[in-house]
């Protein structure tokens, strides 16, 4: 297979866009991916100061990569939740990258480490106040992450959140009419009163697969393993059945979730509903008095035809 | 060819030659939840593996936090 742009030897293929890239012409693709989400939600400029929050694995590494890459004043979040061997991996991996890659580029790694603070970990700190494990280390990342930003003046949160994760997500948010969630889905979150700082999500045009391609072309050394706490979310479930789909027809993800954002982003659309918009267009078939959009309604031109055929 | 496997992490062997989507095909793996990596180049749907080759087949989903509701 070659590459759809330069013909060379393709690393890598794009079924939902119909095309395959080398090494380059991906990157190319990516880049341009994030640049069309930062331009098209108006998440920052290049005078911004952002904070990425980093995890270790391939979104947030990745994200950190392509902000410094193009140019952006991007500096990182960990935090060290004390989950063994898991945080002890991850940690040293974002410091590698930081090392090697960021700081060369003039960014700084700010790190948390909840034990230092709370005095354990978070699956003993969870068990302590009667509370599952990952809402309480949602709290205390987005805690942390939200006082870092507001410390040291950055204007704006960015997080790997990818377009598995949003589909997922949006999915998980739709089977149950969930409603209120819906609003708080948007890749960008600005500012509120109550003291949040604007939250993005740049990579919200790329799936999964194509972070992890661009994490291992270019060599972003991240930790394949999982949380330990995240077995069996039923957010793993929802991902699932979207890349089933997602091979079965490519572009489903995307325009699930693409398509959430487009409706959502225009403004009430005409007050006629579907039915309302039939109302007025329907009237009386010429032959049979039946109702229909045109002169002669669809049965009575499909029996003339067959009537037409048998003689 | 020796193949990788993660979550578990485990490796098993398969007769090669053979093309990328017909061994994910094999082993029931979706395409779009992974990666396959020779050595430690990434190679296509079409790309033909042989049996010298060393193979790492590397799932791309992760879990993440299981809030899909969150707020912020
Ligand atoms: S799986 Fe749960 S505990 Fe682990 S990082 Fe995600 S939210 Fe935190
Ligand atoms: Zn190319
Ligand atoms: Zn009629």
């Amino acid at each position: 297979m070659n590459c759809t742009k330069c013909k060379t030897r393709a690393v890598i293929d794009l079924p939902r866009h119909n095309a395959a890239f080398c090494k380059g012409c991906f990157n190319y693709y990516v880049h341009d991916q994030v640049g069309r989400a930062i331009k098209s939600e108006k998440m920052f400029g290049k005078d911004d100061r952002i904070l990425v929050a980093v995890s270790g694995g391939k979104d947030s590494l990745a994200l950190w990569d392509v902000l410094l890459k193009m140019g952006y004043k991007a500096d990182a979040l960990y935090v060290n939740l004390g989950i063994g061997g898991y945080s002890e991996v991850s940690h040293a991996k974002v410091v590698k990258f930081a090392e090697t890659v960021a700081a060369p580029l003039g960014a700084v790694l700010h790190v948390h480490t909840v034990e230092q603070e709370a005095g354990a970990g978070i699956k003993e700190l969870a068990m302590l106040i009667h509370r599952p494990t990952c809402s309480t280390c949602g709290t205390i990342k987005r805690y942390q992450f939200n006082r870092v930003a507001l410390e040291h003046k950055y204007d704006v949160m960015a997080t790997g959140h990818n377009l598995d994760d949003e589909a997922a997500r949006l999915l998980g948010n739709v089977l149950r009419w969930q409603e209120e969630y819906l609003d708080k889905q948007s890749p960008n979150l600005p500012a509120s009163l109550d003291g949040f700082a604007k939250k993005v999500k740049p990579l919200f045009r790329l799936s999964e697969r194509e972070l992890a391609a661009y994490s291992v072309l270019n060599r972003i050394d991240y930790i394949v393993e999982e949380c330990p706490m995240a077995k069996g979310a039923r957010t793993l479930l929802y991902k699932e059945v979207l890349n089933r789909l997602e091979t079965e027809s490519p572009g489903t993800k995307q325009a699930f979730y693409c398509g959430f954002l487009d409706k959502q982003r225009k403004p009430e659309s005409s007050p006629t509903t579907m039915a309302e918009k039939d109302q007025a267009m329907l009237h009386p078939c010429s032959v049979c008095q039946q109702p229909t959009t045109a002169d002669v309604c669809s049965y009575c031109k499909m029996m003339a035809r067959a009537k037409a055929h048998a003689s | 060819m020796h193949i990788q496997l993660s979550h578990p992490s485990r490796t098993v062997e398969i007769k090669g030659p053979k093309k990328t989507k017909d061994l994910l095909k094999e082993l029931n793996l979706v395409v779009e939840a992974h990666l396959v990596i020779r050595g430690d180049e990434l190679v296509t749907e079409d790309e033909m593996l042989y049996d010298q080759d060393q193979i790492e087949i590397r799932p791309v989903i992760s879990g993440g936090s299981p809030r899909l509701t969150s707020p912020r």
